[in-house]
């Protein structure tokens, strides 16, 4: 039995500690946000935040998180979140849409770290994050455009 | 999908457009399974009057897409049209997925339910109006009676309906008395002047869920009891089971069963993680009499040679490739295309509920019209009891069209093998697709062409041997003469009058499974034309912008447009080289779409840098000018990725040498250029934007960097070039 917080609530789960916490929230939670697509923690769709740190969960045991916090897209908040989800309804910047929990997740800590981050952070925070659609040039601009919310 | 094959069977079909068809109780109980979808305002529509529009007593108007979301943006695109003849406002829409259904939802342009070749808005253009259209005039009918005045009183404005008198009404009122109303033959739509939402940036339907994490993919469908299903596939093409050893594999927490399917060894768990552990457990010796034991270097070798033999013609304009002979000046060219995997970000997965009497399908279905009797033949089920729902898909840029219906195939033997009723998710993970096929077909382009003591084109020839995509499956009883044309659209009907030409195919054959790619044969005719003539404007000293306009045919007027629109925007000069950064330019046109990018690079250690890309696009009515840049945006991003970064390659013994993005390397954030895109201003039917962004950048890149190193890149990706 492992226990957690998620998404500030506590659960617990009985699976074997080895297994990646990307499927412990999808198939024993069915918290969905959170996306597989690689499995080798290369594409970043599974991101979570671990004690408010990005996470990639597809690499993560189950074990590792065992009293941590674990926030998900869908238990995300604060003025990050809200400032970077408000940029992405405002350029449209989903195509299809598998990867952008994660992206947005990626986006909100980098927003957390740096309030006004120059391209380069940009590049350096979200690389990690494959978007085959390709919506780069659009994740850019929302960052930078909810980085100008923030700052009022 | 081959333009030939759309144009024909569009102009067969178009005659029956049906309009103000009513929507049969059974469809309209299955649209709810696509209620993944938000909105649940379907249920309590009380005003359906055909089979794509939904009017609720709450106002919002649903509109039932026949075409699957993948990003290419038809949800938003097809309830425009709809909205646009209903005069709604934009805030009151929303879409959903059709179900499976060929008589209600079938692709005008293919005869069939599915979603190909850019052909979603062309083929709903006018249809989608004439359903909006259709429930405008109920709606307008229905409040003439309600308020005892005549009809032609009545206008509508952002969803209110009103009447000079100081009646009003928004649609929801008035629903259920508009179903009363007898739908119209055939409603007149607006004039493209009368446009008041097409033509706008309105926000795109399936933004919200998107950011969120709330839209549902097939992959987040959960049913009680279900089990995970993966398949231990063959590691060479064309290889079979021999025999299985699953005695470790039943020994893993959770797994349940292990079965044979002719696919490969199916594993069935209580997990995905189970599922995996089982699946690594398993010890399977492959039969591999029938394999693919080339590796791509082999492969790549038989095809070269085939083009030197001529291939069969495809096109011959004057007197052919022998305008070559006894030429001043002959350039030649042979041009390398790998295979390419699609690796749509959700691999491939379904799933299914078997039950007494019937089973339940969700799947991101791109051909629901194939995939659905597949299910129901395996099954041996009647139609009616098989309901195929379909779902968002993340992605597919061609992976999901199967004409061989394989995936849907495997997901119904998984069940048929289970023996008993039960649901089943059956996932591909990214290493099951990167080695599982079904690649854009490995590609050989031989080029000639033929220079006058004075420099002028005496002929051109470009042969090309690469599989075919249509041959072998249902698609090939489209094919004339054998003729199979995505293996070399784009290489034929080129916008340039360039004489004496030739283009020949050479069809191989090979057990890889080959499909189309994104812009599918233009990934590498759109290269192949436009490097090469690159190559022979710098041959003849000519600038490569106004080289290619003096080529452009008159009646080419389109490609002649794009071509000055990005030459304008990009501040050409005829300088092709300014400081550290050279300039490249293409123009390509595919699914009647016109598409010209001109790309900024420069030299970052041996490695092209791309900065900057223009990029016009001629698709007539822009419909939602937000949809079509962010097509061209990403389609940049796709072709640019693939061409600099990616290949396929079979080793020796014919084993895949990839496995994940560790060793298929996507674009990522900061490889991405900066994008301009302008649209060209067209009243001419809208054509689509999902692939034509596509064919330009690499050709568009290769000429940068040719001008800026001198290296003519023909083998690609350009990584194998630069590290060769």
């Amino acid at each position: 039995m492992v226990s957690f917080e998620l998404n500030g609530k506590d659960v617990s789960v009985d699976v074997p500690e080895e297994t990646p916490l990307l499927w412990v929230l999808r198939d024993e939670l069915q918290m969905t946000g959170t996306k597989f697509g690689c499995g080798i923690a290369q594409c970043g769709a599974c991101t979570v935040m671990l004690n408010g740190m990005t996470r990639r969960s597809c690499v993560t045991p189950v074990s590792m998180v065992e009293g941590s916090s674990v926030t998900t897209i869908e238990g995300i908040d604060g003025p990050e979140a809200e400032a970077v989800q408000a940029a992405w309804e405002g350029l449209d910047v989903p195509q299809c849409g598998w990867c952008q929990s994660g992206q947005v997740m990626s986006a909100t800590a980098l927003l957390m770290e740096i309030p006004k981050p120059s391209d380069e952070d940009i590049d350096n925070a979200m690389a990690g994050n494959i978007c085959r659609c390709a919506t780069y040039v659009r994740i850019r601009k929302a960052i930078h455009d909810a980085a100008d919310k923030l700052e009022g | 999908m081959t333009q030939v094959l759309s144009r024909r069977s569009f102009l067969a079909s178009s005659a029956g457009l049906v309009i103000g068809m009513t929507l049969p109780l059974a469809a309209r109980a299955q649209s709810g399974a696509a209620a993944a979808f938000q909105s649940g305002a379907i249920d309590e529509a009380s005003f359906a009057p055909n089979a794509f529009v939904r009017v609720a007593p709450d106002d919002t108007v649903t509109v039932i897409i026949k075409h699957i979301e993948f990003g290419q943006g038809p949800f938003t695109g097809l309830a425009t049209l709809v909205a646009e003849e209903m005069d709604a406002d934009w805030g009151q829409m929303r879409a959903e997925n059709a179900p499976a259904n060929d008589e209600l939802y079938k692709n005008l342009a293919f005869g069939m339910q599915g979603t190909g070749g850019s052909t979603a808005m062309a083929n709903s253009y006018m249809q989608m109006r004439k359903a909006g259209a259709a429930a405008r005039a109920m709606l307008v009918a229905a409040a003439a009676e309600e308020w005892g005045v005549p009809e032609s009183e009545i206008t509508i404005s952002k969803g209110e309906i009103s009447h000079g008198s100081g009646k009003s009404s928004g649609f929801g009122a008035l629903a259920e008395k508009a179903a009363g109303m007898t739908p119209p033959e055939d409603p007149p739509v607006k004039s493209v002047d009368q446009f008041v939402l097409i033509g706008t940036d309105l926000p795109k339907l399936d933004t919200r869920a998107k950011s969120t994490g709330t839209a549902i993919f097939t992959m987040d469908v959960y049913r009680e009891g279900m089990l995970t299903v993966v398949v231990a596939h063959p590691p060479k093409f064309g290889a079979t089971v021999g025999s299985y050893d699953d005695s470790a594999v039943l020994d893993v927490p959770g797994v349940q069963a292990v079965r044979q399917i002719p696919q490969g060894v199916a594993v069935y768990a209580t997990s995905t993680h189970a599922a995996l552990k089982g699946r690594e457990a398993l010890k399977v010796e492959w039969d591999d009499s029938a394999a693919e034991k080339r590796s791509s270097a082999a492969i790549f070798e038989a095809f070269s040679k085939a083009a030197s033999e001529g291939g069969k013609d495809a096109e011959v304009l004057g007197d052919g490739a022998a305008g070559i002979d006894g030429a001043a000046q002959v350039i030649e060219a042979e041009f390398r295309f790998p295979y390419l995997a699609h690796a749509p970000m959700e691999p491939l997965d379904g799933v299914i509920e078997v039950r007494e009497d019937g089973a339940e399908v969700w799947m991101g279905s791109q051909f629901p019209a194939l995939d659905k009797p597949t299910i129901v033949q395996t099954l041996g089920l009647s139609p009616e009891s098989v309901q195929l729902n379909v779902m968002l898909a993340g992605g597919s840029f061609g992976r999901r069209a199967q004409d061989t219906a394989h995936f849907a195939g495997e997901l119904a033997e998984v069940a048929k093998a289970a023996g008993a009723p039960g649901s089943f998710k059956l996932v591909w993970t990214r290493e099951d697709d990167l080695h599982g096929g079904y690649y854009r077909p490995l590609t050989v382009h031989k080029m000639r062409a033929g220079l006058d003591a004075d420099g002028k084109l005496t002929g051109w020839e470009d042969v090309v041997a690469n599989q075919s995509i249509m041959a072998g499956g249902p698609m090939a009883q489209m094919m004339q003469d054998g003729m199979d044309p995505t293996s070399y659209e784009g290489s034929t009907k080129m916008p340039y009058e360039l004489g004496n030409l030739r283009v020949g195919w050479a069809a191989q054959e090979s057990p890889v499974s080959v499909l189309w790619w994104r812009s599918v044969g233009h990934t590498h005719t759109g290269y192949a034309t436009e490097v090469f003539l690159d190559m022979v404007l710098e041959a003849q000293g000519k600038d490569p912008v106004q080289g290619r306009l003096d080529l452009i045919r008159e009646d080419a007027a389109r490609d002649r447009g794009v071509l000055e629109k990005v030459a304008e925007m990009a501040g050409w000069d005829g300088t092709k080289v300014k400081g550290d950064r050279a300039y490249g330019v293409a123009v390509h046109e595919s699914f009647e779409t016109y598409v010209a990018q001109i790309a900024e690079v420069s030299d970052a250690g041996g490695y092209p840098k791309v900065h900057r890309v223009w990029c016009a696009v001629d698709c007539g009515v822009a419909v939602n000018p937000n949809v079509i840049r962010a097509q061209m945006e990403g389609g940049i991003g796709f072709g640019l990725g693939s061409v600099l970064f990616d290949e396929i390659t079979l080793g020796e013994g014919g084993v895949v040498q990839q496995a994940n993005f560790d060793s298929y390397r996507m674009l990522r954030i900061h490889e991405m250029p900066e994008v301009m895109v302008e649209i060209i201003a067209s009243d001419a039917d809208p054509t689509g934007v999902g692939e034509p962004g596509v064919p330009p950048i690499g050709p568009a890149v290769a000429n940068a960097w040719r001008a800026l190193t001198g290296e003519a890149v023909t083998e690609l990706p350009f990584l194998t070039t630069m590290e060769a």
